[in-house]
C-alpha cells in the first residue's frame, strides 16, 4: 500500500486549478516535489528515525484536500478571542490553511511584514523568491507533499534592526466538518539585528472529525538576529500532525524554539537547525504531557558548520496510559568546528505500566576541541520525595502533580517571555489536574464566545 | 610564546602516537592447507567432511548457507565495509601438523609462534595458570590443561571436538541464541564456521582457572570464522578470556565470528577480549575486517553476564556484544574501551534486552580516536512490558585525541512499563588542557601526562579485566596509542 499515492493522484487530477490559485512561485518547486514522490514511501514504524512512528498509517486515512480553496467558515477572530493576562500580542489566525489577521494585527505596522504568500510574492518578490523552499528538504516525503499541495502560507518579515515590540500570535483552528488534511506553511526572515517572538498554537475546535496538519515552517535568522518560536498544540484526540522546522542560523543568532504538546493524537515534530555562523546559539526545548492514546515524537538534528557556537536542548516527557513518547536527537559537529559546545538532555517520566517510550540521542563528532554532552533517562517519580510530602499532609495525588509540574518547570521557565511563562505554568498545572478539556481554548485561553 | 608551545608539544606527542608498531605481525613459516577460494554448497560440504561431522550440523550449515545467499550485507553502521567478493576469499586454512611422532607434539613452529605471542602452550607453564585453547586460522592447535578441567566435569575444548564427544550439548545449545537468520555475518559464519571454543561448566562447578582462547589468522587470503560457544549450567561460573592477532599484509582479511553463551540460573560468565588484529598500516592499508556477532543469553534466575572488551585492532570492527536478559534478577554488563587510531573505524557498542523482572544492566563505553579514524558507540537498551522493576546505566565517553579523528554515540533506548529506570549519558570531549598543565606543573612531561589521562581515563574498563589481561591490555593501549610516549 502507499498512502501518498492518493494525494499524488488528487494532485494531478487538479493541477491546473491548484496552479492558478497559488502565486507562481509555489508552483515552481511543485514540479521538484512531484519527481520526489514518485518513488517516494512514507516510512513505516522502525524504519530509520520512525522507531516509534507510523506515517504510513497516519496518511492513509481518507482525509479531504480543499483544493479549490472554499471557504469553510466566518473570521474566526469572531468566534475566539485571547486574554492572556498581561501579553499583549498581534494575534493571527488560520482556520483550516486560509489566513486572518485581527483587529490587533496591525500593532506591530511599520515594523514587521505579516501576510499570506499570495500577497507577499506581490510585495516581496525577491525575499520569497532567496527564500521560499531553500531549507526545505524535499527528499523528506512529508515535506514533499506539503510543497506538491501548499497553496497559501504566511509569510513573516522582520526587516533588519527591528525589534518587534510585541510578539506575534498565530493560532491555527481545525474546523470543518469533514475528514481533512490541510498543508501549512510558514515562511520567517528575520534580518540583521532584528528580534521577533512568535507564538502558534494549534487547536482543533471540532473533536468528532479526524484532522491532519502537515506543517513546514522555513527560519532564517541572519547575523546577530533574534528569534523566538513557541509552538503549542492543544488539540483533539483525532488530530494528527506532521511538523517539520527547518532553521538556517548566521553569525551571532541566538534562536529559541520550544514545542509544547499538551493535547493530540499523533505528533511527530522534526527540527532541522543549520548553525552556519560563528557565536550563534541554539536552544531547543520540548515538553510533553501525554496520556490516553497520545503519541508524541520528536526529531532533532543540529549541524554545528561553524567554529565556537554553541547548542542547548531539552526534551521532557510525562507518560500516561497507553501514551507511546519518542524523542531521537542527532548532534553533528562537521570537521574544523573547534570550540563547539552542544549539550542535548531528554528526560522521561513514565507514569503507567502501558506507557511507552523511545529515546534516541546521538553525537556525531568530527573536531576534537569541543564540548558535547548527551543525557538520556527514563524513571518514575522519586519515591523518597513523594513519601516525604506524604508525611507533611499532601495528598499522594497532589504530590505527583506537584512533583511533575516540578519535572518539566525547567523546559517552561526556559520561556524568554514572563507573561506566557506564567500562562504555561497555569496550563500545565490545570492539564495535569485534567481540567483542561479538549480545545477548551486556545494556549492564551481562547475560547468561543457564545 | 612559551605558553603556546605546550599545547603545541602536546598535540605532537598525540600525532606522534599514531606511529605506533604493529608487533604481532609476523607470518609463521608453516604448511598450511588451504582449500580453493570460492563459496558454494560444494565447500560448504567439503568443509563439514574435512572435520568429519555429522549430518545434522551439516544441514545446519547448508539452511544457513541457503539462508545467507537472500541476504544482503547491512550497511547501517559507522563504518565504510567495502564490498567483499566471497568468491575470492579461502574458507579453510589448517596448519597441516606432522602425521609422524606423538599424537600430542605439536609442530614446534606452531609452538614458536604461540610462544612469541605469549601464549603458554605447554604445560610446565603451569604458573601462568590459564587454561588455553589456541586456533590458528581454521582449526584448534591444542588445548591445555584439559585432564584437569575434566576431573571437575569442565568440558573446554574446540567445538570440532565436542562436536564428536558431546554432540548432545552442541546440538542442544548451537545457534540458540545467535540464530542463523540473525544477520548477514551470522548466516555466513554459520555456513562456513571452522574451530572455535566450547565451554561447559556443569552444575555448582566453579571453574578454578581463566579458560583462554587465542586465535590466530596466518594464511593468507583466508577468512577466518570461529564459534564460540559457553554454556554455564546452574550455580556454575566461568571466567573465559580471548585474544587475537594476525600478521601484516597489505590485503584485508575478513574475520566473521560467533558467540553464544548460556547461562543458567545464578550462574556467572565472565567474557573479556582484547582484541589485537593487524589495524592496517598508517595510511589504512590492508587489516582484519572484525564483523562479529557476540551475544549471551542469561536464561536463569539471578544469573549474569560480564563483557570486557579492549579493542585496538582491526580496520574495521563492528560488534554488538549483547545480553538478553530473560531470567528474573539476571545481570548484564559491558565495558568496553575502543582505541582507534590512522584509518581504523570502529562502530561497537551493546544491546540490552531486558526481559526478566528486576534485571540489571549497565554500559561503561570508553571511546579513543586518534589519526583519521572515526569511533562509534552503538547500543540499545530495550525493557518489555513485562519486564518490571528493571535498571539500567549507561556511560559513553569519548575522547578525541587529533581534529581529524570522529567520535560518534548512537544510543536507542526503548522502556515498556512504568517500574523501570534508565539512564543514559555520554560526552564528547579532547583531553583537557588544564589537566596536561597540572602534570606539567608538578613535572611530569608532557608525554607522561598524556599517557596518565588516557590510561586514568580507561581505568573503569581495564579494572574489570582478569589480572593477566589487564596487563596486556594496559601495554597494548600504550602501543598503540603512545608510541614515543612513556
Amino acid at each position: 500500500m502507499n498512502a501518498l499515492q492518493q494525494y499524488i493522484d488528487l494532485y494531478d487530477a487538479n493541477r491546473e486549478f491548484i496552479e492558478q490559485q497559488s502565486p507562481a512561485l509555489l508552483n515552481m518547486s511543485r514540479r521538484e516535489a512531484r519527481e520526489q514522490l514518485a518513488t517516494a514511501r512514507l516510512p513505516r514504524k522502525g524504519s530509520e528515525d520512525y522507531e516509534a512512528s507510523d506515517l504510513e498509517a497516519v496518511f492513509a486515512h481518507d482525509y479531504g484536500v480543499n483544493v479549490n480553496r472554499l471557504p469553510f467558515d466566518a473570521d474566526p477572530s469572531n468566534t475566539f478571542h485571547c486574554d492572556v493576562p498581561n501579553m499583549s500580542t498581534c494575534l493571527y489566525y488560520s482556520s483550516n490553511d486560509a489566513f486572518h489577521s485581527s483587529a490587533t494585527a496591525e500593532r506591530n505596522i511599520g515594523q514587521v511584514v505579516v501576510e499570506p504568500f499570495s500577497m507577499a510574492a506581490v510585495d516581496y518578490p525577491e525575499l520569497m523568491a532567496s527564500y521560499y523552499g531553500k531549507l526545505a528538504n524535499l527528499s523528506d516525503p512529508t515535506v514533499a507533499l506539503n510543497s506538491l499541495l501548499v497553496q497559501d502560507g504566511l509569510f513573516i518579515y522582520v526587516p533588519d534592526g527591528v525589534v518587534a515590540e510585541r510578539p506575534i500570535q498565530l493560532v491555527n483552528i481545525f474546523n470543518a466538518a469533514l475528514d481533512m488534511m490541510v498543508q501549512r506553511r510558514l515562511l520567517i526572515i528575520v534580518g540583521k539585528n532584528a528580534s521577533i517572538k512568535l507564538l502558534a498554537c494549534d487547536h482543533t475546535q471540532s473533536p468528532d472529525y479526524h484532522y491532519l496538519n502537515n506543517q513546514v515552517i522555513e527560519i532564517v535568522a541572519m547575523s546577530g538576529s533574534h528569534v523566538d518560536f513557541y509552538d503549542l498544540e492543544e488539540s483533539t484526540p483525532k488530530t494528527s500532525r506532521v511538523s517539520s522546522v527547518y532553521v538556517d542560523q548566521h553569525e551571532g543568532s541566538n534562536v529559541l524554539i520550544d514545542g509544547i504538546t499538551l493535547i493530540n493524537g499523533f505528533t511527530r515534530n522534526n527540527y532541522h537547525v543549520e548553525v552556519n555562523g560563528e557565536h550563534a546559539e541554539t536552544h531547543l526545548l520540548g515538553m510533553t504531557i501525554a496520556s490516553g492514546e497520545q503519541h508524541v515524537d520528536s526529531h532533532t538534528f543540529i549541524s554545528h558548520n561553524a567554529p565556537r557556537c554553541n547548542s542547548n536542548e531539552m526534551f521532557k516527557y510525562v507518560l500516561n496510559d497507553n501514551a507511546v513518547g519518542a524523542f531521537a536527537g542527532k548532534i553533528l559537529v562537521q570537521p574544523n568546528c573547534p570550540r563547539v559546545e552542544a549539550y542535548q538532555g531528554n528526560r522521561n517520566l513514565c507514569g503507567a505500566p502501558t506507557a511507552k517510550m523511545y529515546t534516541k540521542p546521538q553525537l556525531e563528532i568530527y573536531t576534537d576541541d569541543v564540548m558535547c554532552s548527551h543525557g538520556s533517562a527514563v524513571g518514575q517519580l522519586d519515591e523518597d520525595a513523594l513519601f516525604y510530602m506524604r508525611t507533611r499532609g499532601i495528598g499522594i495525588d497532589e504530590a505527583r502533580r506537584l512533583l511533575m509540574q516540578a519535572f518539566v518547570a525547567d523546559v517552561i521557565d526556559g520561556v524568554r517571555l514572563d507573561a506566557l511563562k506564567d500562562r504555561l505554568h497555569y496550563l500545565v498545572e490545570k492539564r495535569f489536574a485534567g481540567t483542561l478539556s479538549n480545545c477548551a481554548g486556545c494556549m492564551a485561553a481562547c475560547r468561543p464566545t457564545e | 610564546m612559551k605558553e603556546n608551545e605546550k599545547p603545541e608539544k602536546g598535540n605532537q606527542i598525540i600525532e606522534e602516537a599514531a606511529q605506533a608498531e604493529y608487533k604481532y605481525g609476523f607470518v609463521t613459516d608453516i604448511e598450511t592447507e588451504v582449500i580453493p577460494k570460492g563459496l558454494d554448497e560444494d565447500v560448504v560440504r567439503r568443509i563439514s567432511a574435512l572435520k568429519g561431522e555429522p549430518e545434522w550440523l551439516l544441514e545446519f550449515r547448508l539452511k544457513a548457507y541457503r539462508y545467507w545467499l537472500t541476504l544482503k550485507a547491512p550497511t547501517w553502521g559507522h563504518v565504510h565495509v567495502p564490498e567483499i567478493d566471497y568468491q575470492d576469499i579461502s574458507y579453510y586454512a589448517a596448519p597441516r601438523q606432522k602425521k609422524a611422532g606423538e599424537k600430542k607434539e605439536i609442530d614446534p613452529e606452531l609452538k614458536k609462534t604461540f610462544d612469541k605471542l605469549g601464549i603458554p602452550l605447554e604445560e610446565q607453564l603451569r604458573l601462568s595458570g590459564m587454561a588455553v585453547d589456541a586456533v590458528m586460522d581454521s582449526v584448534s592447535v591444542k588445548t591445555t590443561y584439559r585432564e584437569r578441567l575434566a576431573e571437575l566435569g569442565v568440558i573446554f575444548c574446540s567445538i570440532s571436538e565436542a562436536v564428536k564427544d558431546y554432540p548432545d550439548l552442541v546440538r542442544k545449545y548451537l545457534g540458540k541464541v545467535v540464530p542463523y537468520t540473525d544477520n548477514f555475518y551470522a548466516a555466513l559464519n554459520s555456513a562456513v564456521f571452522s574451530d572455535g571454543s566450547f565451554v561447559y561448566i556443569p552444575k555448582g562447578v566453579r571453574c578454578p582457572m581463566e579458560l583462554s582462547t587465542y586465535f590466530r589468522i596466518n594464511a593468507a587470503q583466508t577468512g577466518q570464522f570461529e564459534r564460540t560457544l559457553i554454556v554455564a549450567d546452574d550455580d556454575a561460573y566461568v571466567s573465559y578470556l580471548e585474544g587475537c592477532t594476525a600478521p601484516m599484509r597489505d590485503e584485508n582479511q575478513l574475520h566473521a565470528a560467533i558467540v553464544e553463551i548460556i547461562v543458567e540460573d545464578r550462574a556467572e560468565v565472565k567474557y573479556s577480549t582484547v582484541q589485537n588484529w593487524y589495524p592496517g598500516d598508517k595510511d589504512g592499508k590492508g587489516g582484519i575486517y572484525n564483523l562479529v556477532t557476540k551475544r549471551g543469553l542469561c536464561r536463569g534466575d539471578h544469573s549474569k553476564l560480564s563483557w570486557t572488551q579492549v579493542e585496538t585492532g582491526s580496520a574495521i570492527t563492528w560488534k554488538y556484544p549483547s545480553c538478553v536478559l530473560k531470567g528474573d534478577h539476571s545481570v548484564g554488563e559491558f565495558y568496553s574501551v575502543a582505541l582507534t587510531n590512522n584509518w581504523q573505524e570502529a562502530d561497537t557498542g551493546t544491546k540490552m534486552i531486558h526481559l526478566g523482572k528486576n534485571s540489571t544492566s549497565t554500559i561503561v563505553s570508553k571511546g579513543i580516536s586518534a589519526g583519521h579514524s572515526q569511533n562509534s558507540y552503538r547500543g540499545m537498551v530495550k525493557i518489555a512490558p513485562k519486564a518490571t522493576g528493571c535498571r539500567n546505566f549507561t556511560q559513553c565517553d569519548s575522547l578525541l585525541l587529533s581534529d581529524t579523528s570522529g567520535a560518534h554515540t548512537f544510543p536507542v533506548i526503548e522502556v515498556g512499563n512504568d517500574t523501570s529506570v534508565v539512564e543514559h549519558e555520554a560526552t564528547t570531549s579532547k583531553i583537557n588542557e588544564d589537566q596536561i598543565f597540572y602534570c606539567n606543573q608538578r613535572g611530569i612531561p608532557t608525554e607522561d601526562a598524556v599517557g596518565l589521562i588516557v590510561n586514568g581515563y580507561a581505568k573503569e574498563v581495564m579494572s574489570k579485566l582478569p589480572m593477566e589481561f589487564a596487563v596486556e591490555a594496559q601495554k597494548l593501549l600504550s602501543i598503540s596509542l603512545e608510541g614515543s610516549v612513556g
